[in-house]
């Protein structure tokens, strides 16, 4: 593993990059969004793998690693595939999307 | 092996790291635009794919370890793909807390095993993570899972979390937690590591229970935005980068998120956080009287509902929470068809915070294909009010109650609502005059133009139907086929 200001520069940066990334969103996908962010924040799934990967045999540790895995993967699938199920209903009328996405920044 | 051959295998894994970062900055850039929404979530988790790969021919893990992988992606894939397919829309809220809560319970795991079982001693930065892992995961899985039990109905509000105790249990509980953090960076795992896990844990119950559930959606994003914060710290246990970034991704995009909702809810997440349910017991305005305050209830039948409907030229529907709990978002779309077919204009009108989380109802409605431009937001739909003949409020309360403009003294005053009020004619489609998700009397439904329709909104729906049908409209004949008219 690299350096602690080295980790700590990339916590800084990411976090900066995550309050940019999403300015304005139209209520219309408040929910959607959330899901999907929930469904990256499962990511932690590397850290299961790494878990398990380094046990060395460790029963104890390797069931933690793959209980951990199950949860993490229980986020990120069902996160997705739900937040693409919301999805596709809209999508289903790609031809207007003019009325009510129009003024995000409204009230 | 050669130096260049060396210089590929370091090399590879940060290019795949570097590769799954932008692509995942790309999906949630993506999922914040309504075009590029569904691509963008392809793409974010074609990010974590890749990183997965990425991290395991790094890692080049052993055979017994290949059987636990096989085994917990056995368990949760299959799981999270179930749970994906069978989920009403209407349950949204819910699933996603439940998700959210999974991703916490992770973080807290991976932190467990590293403290319990490291065979090396923990350095500072290490302990520290541990530390962070520990309480924020904690605080995410059983936050989220009283979140999930009182969107589902299956835990109530009790009255002590209603007075200041509540903030005396949960100062005790920090407390607690604070003792554990510093006896963890004395010995890394043993009592102090218990305590901790405890202490998170109830802090997250206490910190949950009091909110009432028209705030859960701000809770629900505030903790998704914490399962960033523990999935970041768990990239500090591992050692990962990529975690790191895209915890803190997600961690800052959720605090955005949750921002955005508060304001279109015009609650402060301060009031949310620590100032109990709307319009519970204890010091609540004079807005929070019971159904008891009534005086002047106006209720009619389904057929003077109908009739109305018939004469009328421009309709507006007002979809709430009631519509959803009684997925009765099929209904609504044949009755509208059914106007429409008569020659009466339909609109909908969408609070930003309709259903139970803001745009669950936009979700809804497209589920049960109801054109895109006939959802119309707030500040588009409220000049038009006075043009509307009819109407009909389908299980929304606080969204359409006019207290919040004109009374100072309510607790919703200064939050933005949809003015049905303007209109001609305003029926309120409700169960019971029982208090609406935030406990408020509702001024509304005592105006002269308004009458109360009571009963399930599918039934009432379903009965407008046949009402109108029997009266010809839309030409089809009562009693026959159903399906006669697009």
């Amino acid at each position: 593993m690299s350096s602690l200001s080295e980790a700590l520069w990339v916590l800084l940066l990411g976090s900066l990059l995550g309050l940019e990334l999403i300015g304005k969103v139209p209520p219309t996908l408040h929910t959607p969004l959330m899901s999907g962010a929930n469904a990256i924040s499962g990511i932690t799934l590397l850290a299961s793998l790494t878990l398990i990967a380094q046990a060395n045999g460790n029963q104890a540790l390797l069931l933690l690693g793959a209980l951990s895995l199950g949860f993490a993967l229980y986020n990120v699938v069902g996160g997705f595939l739900v937040t693409d199920r919301m999805l596709a209903m809209f999508s289903r009328k790609p031809k207007s999307k003019s009325n009510s996405n129009a003024n995000p920044g409204g009230s | 092996m050669d130096l260049s051959q060396m210089d590929l295998m370091e090399v590879f894994p940060y290019a795949i790291d570097l590769v799954a970062v932008l692509l995942l900055a790309l999906g949630i850039k993506g999922l914040s635009k309504v075009s590029s929404a569904r691509s963008a979530n392809g793409l974010a988790a074609l990010a974590l794919g890749l990183a997965v790969v990425g991290l395991l021919v790094q890692l080049q893990p052993g055979s017994t370890a290949w059987l636990w992988i096989a085994a917990g992606t056995a368990l949760g894939g299959l799981a999270g793909l179930i749970t994906a397919q069978r989920v009403p829309m209407t349950a949204m809220p819910e699933t996603v807390a439940l998700f959210n809560g999974c991703g916490g319970m992770a973080s807290l795991l991976v932190a467990l095993g590293v403290a319990l079982f490291q065979s090396s001693e923990p350095n500072l930065v290490s302990r520290i993570s541990i530390v962070i892992s520990v309480f924020v995961g904690a605080i995410t899985f059983s936050g989220s899972i009283v979140a999930m039990a009182k969107l589902q109905g299956w835990l109530d509000t009790p009255g002590w979390t209603q007075s200041s105790l509540r903030h005396a249990v949960n100062l005790a509980l920090a407390g607690l937690c604070l003792v554990g953090a510093i006896g963890l960076r004395i010995e890394p795992s043993g009592w102090a590591l218990w305590l901790l896990l405890a202490a998170s844990t109830l802090l997250g119950i206490g910190v949950t229970l009091p909110i009432g559930g028209a705030d859960m959606p701000v809770v629900i994003s505030l903790l998704n935005s914490y399962s960033g914060v523990a999935a970041a710290a768990a990239g500090f246990v591992v050692g990962s980068q990529l975690l790191i970034v895209a915890g803190a991704m997600v961690g800052a995009a959720g605090l955005i998120l949750t921002q955005v909702m508060c304001t279109a809810m015009n609650r402060s997440l301060v009031s949310v956080l620590f100032g109990g349910a709307l319009g519970a017991t204890g010091g609540g305005g004079s807005g929070a009287s019971s159904d008891a305050g009534y005086t002047r209830i106006t209720s009619c039948s389904a057929e003077e509902c109908a009739m109305a409907l018939e004469q009328a030229e421009r309709v507006v529907f007002v979809p709430g929470y009631g519509l959803a709990v009684a997925q009765a978002q099929h209904s609504l779309r044949e009755l509208s068809k059914l106007l429409e077919a008569h020659g009466v204009e339909v609109s909908y009108a969408i609070h930003p915070v309709a259903g139970r989380m803001p745009g669950h109802m936009n979700v809804l409605l497209a589920e049960a294909d109801v054109p895109y431009e006939q959802l119309l937001e707030m500040d588009i739909i409220n000049p038009e009010f006075p043009r509307a003949d009819v109407v009909i409020v389908l299980g929304a309360n606080d969204v359409v109650n006019p207290d919040a403009k004109t009374d100072p003294t309510s607790p919703l005053y200064g939050m933005p609502v949809l003015e049905v009020d303007q209109a001609r004619q305003v029926f309120v489609v409700k169960r019971s005059l029982g208090a609406g998700y935030a406990g408020i009397a509702n001024a509304l439904f005592e105006l002269p133009q308004t009458a109360m329709v009571f009963g399930d909104a599918k039934a009432v729906l379903n009965g407008l139907l046949t009402e109108l049908r029997g009266m010809g409209v839309g030409k089809t004949p009562a009693g026959s086929a159903a399906k006669g008219k697009t």
